[in-house]
């Protein structure tokens, strides 16, 4: 039994249905779940090398300053201890991702606070503290940018266009035009276990860097960029994380580089694990974000025009921020389609933490701005959010602006659909805005409001990503007759630990128990990519099946020839058969390893060849597929305190193929939950530069109490373009829910804020600037 | 660090009689937070966790005595409280969170005198009175008096709090509380309100308002009370303690709230608590 086939009958019958949650069988449990459930599983601070020594690290107090001179001054610290400054690095003084200009530590000058400076090492975390007081820093303050507007327009790291059609002549044809700016916070990851790395130099000389990471070939290519040493002569092994969310994806890469400098300073294992104050003092965050709109549509509220200007605060120093706008600018536009396009992105340098990657990467900002955009349109026509959103929404053959055609699996409206039966929206959202004008306040104090979002999530890569990396998977028989399956892809929670063997004992025809994931090892596994972009499930998993599935062929070709049966031999559940013969694959696959050893598959993805994206003109395909999304979220305001409550958000996603039902509906949860946080209260307040919330104590996330009821609804729609046919779904439902929560405040309340997060302080100043405060009065 | 535990409250108070630099500890939450507030620099401990004779609720006349280390998940599962305080059960299901509620003690938020602290409006409210110990003797201070200044308190060397007093309230007396905070669970108040207030034939006849986190320390507001005793309960009363009411706080701007968001949302919480006990008292 295939069921690759099964899916594409039903593909046939049904166009796209609903996976039904109920199938056990097809959410298998995780193998580490029971050890992550009971705490015995090993994070990367938990094993204890022998003669360890432990790292701490110097960091900037100014946002902006010139170091006039840097000592280390070593009876000032613990014995033994040893500092290293920047003046020590004997290579390139730069992490390695797309270019190297991030300084391993700030040499001539720091900026952003937090930037490290020096690194000392002594025999226990505590000592190691003790010895920064041996470094005496002079500095001389120079005056900070801090914040997007003062860098403009001068510091500007990347700058995009996208366009298409005539936007000139689009704004002639409309019938109303509507302008908005839409602002979105810095958030922080809040992974649960904090960034920790150790590094010790094996008796060959090798390198070894081990710990928490999304991205072990990044953290090797930094590590030998900058300690100019062969890649063979540096190991990576990515610990299983506790969460990442993108955090893990750039600045492992730099704190491996510190303790593979003390590593090496010292010749003994050094580790440095970040408390959690430390970790949101100096790792990145979501970058903030200000979007303007100018939109033009004709009287029944279709798009004619959509002048889009995105401006991203990438912090201190570039890192991945191009990518991250490359990104923002491709989802500018939303699930909608519209004939004439200009959207301009621009990422600007401010003294302030450098922003990263984060579940969306550029596209919730950006679809929070769109889908906002799209209520004002609605209210300036006088339709509803749903009609708007109805009367615009992509349908497969429409055109984006960088002129891709979407294919058939363009579910924008299906999701939409379902949505409004799931929730009856429509009904309610009009129902919530009649009261609004004409009741003030409820009896027992509190109203509600619901709201709706449209949104999409290009899968995988951007643009010539997946053809750049040419991701590599291996699939390698075992003595013990099951099949190792080598990536480098990271289970950060997301559940590639299970979901590769799912994938692989589908198109094999064996059970996900005759496979075993290898412990992501840069010298066991091959580059299989970045564990990002949603892509492990799409593309690793795609090429690990096809690896899986060449060396059972191997063996099943084998079988056949040995038993010498006119009946052809398959493999099915677990069991070779041809004609009456039959033979547990197992026992077969001992017996292939023992006559021919442990053959193995290596197989390189390559994008199909109607994937092209030309990235100076930005036309062509920049995605090769688009999951789509629609949600409805209900909300309750208090009007004394504007305290919002989010009572329930209803996702309905179209991922392409569910591979595990239960972990995939976990994904759209987290996301979501994710979303309300950044909506309602997750900020990272900056300060002149200096973070003011940097713990957990002030840095508030929601917590059991303040979850809303999630419903979530997955849409199958199967797609055969790249991989497994799943479209990917950690980052989709990021981009969803932020939207709906603020629109479901307005339909309350009628207060339209503009800047995340819709905080009670931000509903009280649009509350007076609207000179509403009657309308709130209790009654 | 030493660490010493007492096994009678006698045994407590001579510790803390010949060594005045201890500090007494009851459920921890406050301790176990790395910080430069909380004392986790002390050179010693005086865990008073094996006093079993401060721990427990009961009537004493007319007063209900809680000892200092009941903790708030059992003051909120109290009959007693449930029957007469219900705004100190309202704030005993908002500390913190599920987990704290089950080890932080009353005496524990009283000591600690952040002005943030969720229980200590409602004392105020309902005029608690402390029990202090100490080797030498025992005094009893309305709490009202207890705050002098952010983190200070009446507290003298040697003491400790070894008991909260409660009045019986009049039978028709209305108790409110509001915590609002940035979430549900785990948030530290940006303000809170307690109200306990009667209305006879609609007439404000006994009215006592406090609140938490909009000045230094917890505070009375006697002023509003002068204003309100004795007027009939309507919306117009309201408005007119809502409106002394935020002339009597000391609201900042601060990370987790504004001055002028605590100022309004102190003076709509008080309204609507004001209305809420007139038309409870109709109901009644």
């Amino acid at each position: 039994m295939n069921p690759r086939s099964q899916t594409a009958r039903a593909r046939s019958d049904l166009g796209t249905r609903e996976s039904e949650a109920a199938r056990d069988d097809r959410s298998p449990a995780r193998p580490d779940g029971f050890a992550k459930a009971s705490g015995s599983l090993a994070y990367a601070d938990d094993a204890r090398l022998e003669g360890m020594l432990f790292g701490a690290t110097l960091r900037s107090p100014h946002p902006h300053a010139r170091i006039r001179s840097a000592h280390w001054r070593p009876e000032r610290a613990p014995a033994g201890a040893i500092g290293l400054l920047a003046r020590d690095l004997t290579g390139p003084n730069g992490v390695q991702l797309l270019d190297d200009a991030w300084p391993i530590l700030a040499g001539d000058g720091v900026h952003h606070v937090g930037e490290a400076v020096g690194l000392a090492a002594a025999t226990s975390p505590e000592a190691a503290q003790a010895a920064l007081a041996a470094f005496e820093i002079e500095y001389e303050p120079l005056p900070a940018r801090t914040t997007p507007a003062e860098a403009l327009p001068s510091d500007v790291f990347t700058e995009l266009e996208i366009l298409h059609g005539d936007v000139a002549h689009g704004f002639t044809q409309a019938a109303h035009i509507v302008e908005g700016t839409w602002r979105t916070a810095r958030q922080e990851h809040v992974y649960i276990e904090c960034q920790s790395m150790t590094a010790w130099i094996d008796t060959d000389d090798t390198l070894v860097v081990q710990g928490s990471m999304q991205c072990p070939y990044y953290v090797q290519n930094a590590l030998s960029h900058a300690l100019k040493r062969p890649a063979q002569r540096v190991r990576v092994v990515a610990t299983p994380p506790g969460g990442g969310f993108g955090g893990k994806e750039d600045y492992p890469s730099l704190l491996a580089l510190h303790v593979a400098l003390l590593a090496l300073a010292t010749r003994h294992p050094v580790r440095i694990s970040y408390d959690r104050h430390e970790d949101m003092l100096a790792t990145s965050k979501r970058h903030p974000s200000e979007v303007h709109h100018r939109s033009g549509v004709d009287s029944d509220g279709r798009l004619t025009a959509m002048d889009v200007d995105i401006l991203l605060d990438a912090g201190a120093y570039r890192t991945l921020s191009p990518v991250v706008l490359s990104r923002a600018v491709l989802h500018a536009t939303g699930a909608y389609r519209c004939p004439n396009v200009r959207i301009r992105g621009r990422a600007v340098r401010t003294h302030t933490l450098p922003n990263g990657a984060f579940r969306g990467f550029g596209a919730p900002q950006v679809l929070f701005a769109v889908e906002r955009q799209m209520d004002r349109i609605a209210r300036a026509v006088g339709i509803d959010p749903l009609e708007i959103r109805l009367r615009n929404v992509l349908e497969p053959g429409d055109e984006l602006p960088t002129g891709q055609v979407l294919d058939d699996s363009t579910s924008a409206r299906l999701c939409l659909e379902r949505v409004e039966r799931e929730t009856d929206f429509r009904r309610r959202w009009r129902e919530h805005e009649r009261q609004r004008s004409t009741i003030s306040g409820d009896a027992n104090g509190s109203r509600k409001g619901v709201g709706i979002s449209l949104y999409l999530h290009g899968s995988g890569f951007t643009g010539n990503g997946e053809k750049r990396l040419a991701s590599t998977v291996r699939a390698r028989l075992r003595s013990d007759g099951r099949i190792e399956l080598q990536t480098a892809s990271v289970d950060m929670g997301q559940g590639s630990c299970i979901v590769l063997p799912m994938v692989a004992a589908d198109a094999c025809g064996l059970h996900v128990d005759d496979f075993v994931v290898a412990e992501p090892d840069t010298s066991r596994v091959p580059d299989s990519g970045p564990t990002v972009a949603s892509r492990t499930s799409m593309i690793v998993a795609g090429e690990v099946a096809l690896a899986a599935q060449e060396i059972c062929g191997q063996i099943v070709d084998a079988w056949g020839k040995r038993i010498d049966s006119a009946e052809e031999a398959r493999l099915e559940a677990g069991e070779l058969l041809a004609g009456s013969r039959s033979e547990a694959f197992r026992q077969v696959a001992r017996c292939h390893y023992l006559e021919y050893g442990a053959s193995e598959v290596t197989r390189v993805h390559t994008p199909p060849a109607w994937q092209e994206f030309d990235e100076e003109s930005y036309r062509g395909v920049a995605y090769p597929t688009y999951a789509f999304g629609a949600d409805v979220a209900e909300v309750e305001v208090d009007p004394d305190t504007l305290q919002v409550r989010p009572l329930a958000v209803t996702a309905v996603c179209e991922v392409g193929r569910v591979l595990h039902p239960v972990l995939c509906r976990g994904q759209i949860e987290g996301g979501t939950l994710q979303a309300v946080g950044w909506a309602l209260m997750e900020e990272a307040q900056c300060r002149e530069g200096h973070l003011v919330n940097d713990r957990l104590a002030t840095y508030l996330l929601p917590t059991v109490q303040d979850c809303p009821e999630i419903q979530v609804v997955l849409l199958e729609h199967p797609w055969n373009g790249v991989g497994t046919g799943a479209k990917g779904v950690g980052e989709l439902p990021m981009n969803g829910a932020a939207p709906a929560v603020v629109a479901a405040i307005e339909n309350a309340t009628g207060l339209a804020i503009a800047e995340l997060p819709a905080t009670p302080e931000r509903l009280l100043v649009e509350l007076e600037r609207q000179g509403l405060a009657d309308r709130t009065q209790p009654s | 660090m030493h660490v010493l535990r007492p096994r009678s409250l006698h045994a407590a108070l001579e510790d803390l009689a010949s060594d005045a630099r201890l500090r007494p500890m009851a459920g921890c939450t406050d301790f176990m937070v790395p910080g430069a507030a909380t004392g986790a620099d002390s050179d010693g401990i005086l865990d008073l966790s094996l006093l079993s004779e401060l721990r427990g609720i009961r009537w004493n006349d007319d007063w209900l005595e809680i000892g200092a280390l009941t903790t708030f998940a059992e003051i909120a599962a109290s009959n007693f409280v449930q029957e007469h305080f219900s705004a100190l059960v309202e704030a005993a299901r908002q500390v913190g969170g599920w987990q704290i509620q089950t080890r932080a003690t009353l005496g524990g938020n009283i000591a600690n005198a952040s002005p943030a602290g969720d229980s200590l409006p409602v004392l105020l409210a309902l005029d608690a009175e402390l029990e202090l110990s100490a080797a030498g003797g025992v005094r009893r201070i309305p709490y009202e008096r207890f705050h002098v200044g952010y983190r200070e308190t009446a507290l003298g060397a040697g003491e400790l709090i070894t008991r909260i007093r409660l009045p019986r309230p009049a039978p028709n007396v209305h108790q409110s509380f509001r915590k609002v905070g940035t979430r549900e669970a785990q948030a530290i108040s940006k303000l809170s309100v307690a109200l306990c207030a009667r209305v006879d034939d609609g007439i404000v006849r006994d009215y006592r308002l406090a609140a938490g986190s909009l000045g230094p320390t917890p505070i009375r507001l006697r002023e509003v009370e002068r204003a309100v005793v004795g007027r009939t309960a309507n919306s117009e009363t309201a408005d007119r303690a809502a409106e002394i009411a935020t002339h009597q706080i000391h609201p900042i701007d601060d990370v987790r709230s504004s001055a002028s968001y605590r100022r309004w949302a102190f003076a709509r919480i008080v309204r609507r608590m004001t209305l809420d006990a007139y038309a409870s008292s109709l109901q009644g």
